[in-house]
């Protein structure tokens, strides 16, 4: 393995393993925050036992997410720091901003985690809404600064000089709305699909029906909502990839020649050499009308581009193809929910119901990870788009590998680490929070 | 804004080593502490530390987006020639990190797992102020060779040498010192107060003799200690209340006056680094052959800095008073969860 492919390795494990961290410290203090209000409002201690354990599980993921966050900011500079150099200054607003938002967050959870009867019972609740509003900020945040690697603003680009320097203009670039809406009603849909799908599996067990049967409507309220919804968002970031980076639009679709009547290709295996994809679906013109809401109208195809400035078409093409699946699956799961919910009650404690929510509870961390690879190898070769190159970005420090081998196992055993603990959170549910 | 902004920046730093490094300092006790206290120095640490610390250690972040954001150029050359002193340190975080959580939240308290989250969380709370205090001597030992070609000078010389491992180790102590006098001030019966005053003592020592080191390992550098600290108004003044806040810490202490000792004690670390920062300023890295990186001169362009600035004293004003209200809520008080 050379330095190179190790680099980009150990940072696509590191922002994956953090993924899926910050998501659920998003998500989950929203979750905690309605069941809160329910316990204050209604009295019912159940309401009080589903705050309590789920906040135990999110102090567990929100120490891992803040340590392999603190990870990666060194890890932007240690393993990219001729990227760093340029871009700290132009796309460094939304990480001092959210430097202050993970602050407040910090000192919220501390006041939220250790505060139970210890401060009035609304400051003390506000102090919860007070994580997820931050945490949410600091996603979005966050991912404005990733989407300025995709659509770069802020500077002039001048003979390898950057000048004029705007650090909001660059925050808020072109790309930051798309980007940022999608990402966080991703977030939404993963958190809250794999919630429910572990509250579905402790009914389907029979254990504490009460405490899960409400604990699995909180979650998935919000993720069958964001389900439905990100779709309409995912059209919206394909219509500005396809304006700013029409490679990667071309590589996502594997879409090999530019013509009118644009096909929509669904599955296949892309072959590179020949330019073609066999054993797909084609759906004529569709892609045309997702681009361009016109049946007709060319769009550029990989031929515009030349190779040396290709993404690797196979990796983006199969990791479109999982998160689209993914996304009109869950959305369907979540519209029969809603049927359930409004029409056919008795639906809700069928067996097969809570099947299909407990083989969903991995679908949308899996469709997530998937997004991410679309969005960051379909940047590829570029790290800033059009402006600089991964290869030009990485550290003269030779052995990465090594640091990537020794990271792979930490976070390898980090992940059963925490999935072991989580297990055990749920194994002492029915000591801790019986109340018949 | 540049002063704004890099009194932030040594302000996020200060306060990283007095809050976050008595975290640090309080597994470095219990690693010290005979295993019939352990359990005891433990449950008074979750009281100190339990709400506060994932707040302590944000200053680190604060302090390095400052770096990258406003000075991309020390951020990047830090991160190339002190690659693995900085890798060391982030295991040590994440290591400690998570099995802090994890001891406390883990729904089953088995002898064996306690047992290891123990043993990470202590040898981890050695080895990260460690390294950090080797960073930050190696950042001025004059030892970082921007022009090196060859690996073992680039990578490995920049930072592996006897006065950056003293200034480790003088770290290790300090931190040490400064979480046995917070401590002091948080427990709530006589033997434990005795316990932590014994061991304050014990670090007290243990920080004169490091300190000594560090001279001594300064000269083998050619690095004139004594000329830096004594050599200017500023440092000298410094190290002088260091020295007078350090008798006053002792006197209060023998006269019960347990809150005050801890303000003493946090004096005296801050005026040690004040006087080591001043002397450097305006050079943040002091690289071999007299290439210094400078704050005043190796920043980002002006704009850059105006709203590097705006948003730190925006972001202060939510921050500051949140966070002395989080400390004033759970100062010495018992957990009820
Ligand atoms: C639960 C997760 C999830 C689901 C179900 C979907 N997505 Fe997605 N998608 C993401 C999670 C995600 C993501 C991980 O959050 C990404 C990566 C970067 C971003 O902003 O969102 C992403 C990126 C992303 C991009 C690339 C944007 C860019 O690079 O600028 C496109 C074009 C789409 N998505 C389109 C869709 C469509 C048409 C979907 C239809 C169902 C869909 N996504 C479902
Ligand atoms: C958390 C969600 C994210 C995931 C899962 C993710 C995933 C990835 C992957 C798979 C790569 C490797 C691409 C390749 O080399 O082929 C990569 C590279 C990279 N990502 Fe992301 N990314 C995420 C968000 C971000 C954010 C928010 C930033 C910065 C603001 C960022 C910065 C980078 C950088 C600097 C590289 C290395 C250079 C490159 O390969 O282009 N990423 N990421
Ligand atoms: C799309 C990608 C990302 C998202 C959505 C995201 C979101 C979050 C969220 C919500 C948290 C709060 C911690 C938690 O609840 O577990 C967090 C923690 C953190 N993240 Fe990320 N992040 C992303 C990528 C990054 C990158 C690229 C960096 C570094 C440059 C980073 C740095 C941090 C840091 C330092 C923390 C710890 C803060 C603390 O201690 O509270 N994150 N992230």
């Amino acid at each position: 393995m050379n330095d190179f492919l190790a680099a980009r390795s150990q940072m696509a494990l590191s922002l994956g393993f953090h993924i899926i961290y910050s998501c659920i410290g998003m998500v989950m203090p929203v979750f905690m925050a309605i069941s809160h209000y329910k316990y204050i409002k209604t009295q019912n201690p159940v309401y009080k036992n589903i705050t309590q354990a789920w906040s135990k599980g999110v102090a567990i993921f929100f120490a891992t997410g803040a340590v392999s966050g603190t990870m990666l900011s060194f890890e932007l500079g240690l393993l990219w720091p001729k990227f760093m150099e340029h871009a700290g200054p132009i796309f460094g607003m939304p990480f001092s901003l959210e430097g202050v938002a993970f602050f407040i967050e910090a000192i919220a959870l501390g006041f939220f985690l250790y505060g139970w009867n210890r401060f009035n019972q609304w400051f003390h609740w506000f102090t919860g809404v007070l994580v997820g509003v931050s945490g949410i900020l600091s996603g979005i945040l966050v991912v404005s600064a990733n989407s300025w690697m995709n659509s770069p603003s802020g500077f002039d680009y001048v003979n390898g000089q950057y000048l004029n320097i705007d650090p909001m203009r660059a925050m808020f670039n072109g790309a930051w709305f798309s980007e940022s809406l999608h990402m966080t009603i991703a977030a939404f849909s993963a958190t809250g699909f794999a919630v429910a799908g572990i509250h579905a599996l402790m009914i389907y067990r029979k254990q504490n029906i009460e405490f899960h049967t409400k604990a699995f409507k909180i979650a998935i309220i919000f993720g069958a909502a964001a389900a439905i919804l990100q779709p309409l968002s995912g059209d919206i970031s394909a219509k500005h990839a396809a304006k700013r980076q029409p490679a990667k639009l071309a590589a996502m679709e594997a879409y090999f020649h530019t013509q009118t009547y644009a096909p929509l290709i669904i599955g296949g295996i892309p072959d590179t050499a020949a330019k073609k994809v066999n054993y797909a679906i084609e759906l004529p013109g569709l892609l045309s009308f997702l681009v361009n809401d016109n049946f007709k109208q060319e769009v550029k195809g990989l031929d515009t581009i030349p190779i040396k400035d290709q993404p690797n078409v196979a990796v983006t093409h199969y990791a479109f193809q999982i998160m689209v699946g993914i996304g009109m699956l869950t959305m369907l799961i979540g519209v029969l929910y809603f049927i359930a919910l409004w029409k056919k009650r008795s639906w809700l404690s069928k067996t097969w119901f809570l099947k299909l929510f407990i083989i969903a509870t991995p679908l949308g961390f899996i469709a997530l990870e998937a997004g991410w690879t679309v969005t960051e190898v379909g940047r590829q070769p570029w790290i800033i788009q059009d402006v600089m190159r991964t290869s030009e970005a990485i550290t003269p420090m030779p052995g990465i590998q090594y640091s990537f081998y020794l990271f792979s196992f930490i976070y390898f055993t980090l992940s059963l680490a925490v999935i072991f603990l989580l297990q055990r959170q749920i194994k002492m549910v029915p000591e801790l929070y019986d109340v018949k | 804004m540049l002063t704004v902004v890099i009194i932030f920046l040594f302000f996020a730093i200060l306060l990283y080593f007095l809050l976050g490094g008595a975290d640090f300092g309080a597994g470095i006790i219990e690693l010290f502490t005979s295993t019939d206290n352990k359990q005891r120095t433990r449950s008074t640490m979750y009281q100190a530390i339990g709400p506060i610390w994932e707040a302590n250690h944000m200053w680190l972040i604060i302090a390095v987006v400052i770096l990258f954001v406003g000075f991309p150029d020390i951020y990047s050359k830090m991160c190339t020639y002190l690659h693995i002193p900085l890798l060391i340190m982030l295991l040590g975080i994440i290591a400690r990190g998570t099995a802090f959580a994890f001891r406390n939240y883990d729904a089953i308290k088995g002898e064996r797992t306690q047992m290891l989250y123990n043993n990470i969380f202590v040898y981890s709370s050695f080895l990260t102020p460690l390294f950090l205090g080797i960073i930050a001597g190696s950042a001025i030992s004059r030892q970082i060779d921007f022009e090196a070609t060859d690996f073992l000078s680039a990578y490995i010389f920049s930072w592996l040498n006897w006065f950056s491992v003293a200034v480790g180790l003088f770290t290790v102590t300090l931190c040490g010192f400064l979480a046995a006098i917070y401590l002091v001030g948080e427990a709530t019966d006589e033997f434990d107060v005795k316990r932590f005053i014994k061991k304050a003592k014990v670090l007290n020592m243990a920080a004169f003799f490091c300190g000594g080191l560090v001279f001594l390992a300064a000269e083998t550098l050619n690095i004139h200690m004594a000329h830096w600290i004594f050599g200017n108004p500023v440092s000298l003044t410094a190290v002088i209340a260091a020295s007078i806040s350090l008798i006053l810490l002792w006197v209060t202490i023998s006269r019960g006056k347990k809150q005050i000792a801890r303000v003493f004690a946090a004096f005296q670390v801050s005026m040690i680094l004040l006087s080591v920062g001043y002397t450097h300023y305006p050079n943040f890295i002091m690289g071999k052959n007299n290439k210094n990186l400078s704050l005043l001169t190796n920043h980002a362009t002006s704009k850059t800095i105006d709203d590097l600035g705006i948003a730190l004293l925006i972001g202060s004003l939510f921050i500051l008073p949140s966070l002395f209200y989080l400390f004033y809520s759970f100062r010495g008080k018992t957990n009820h969860e």
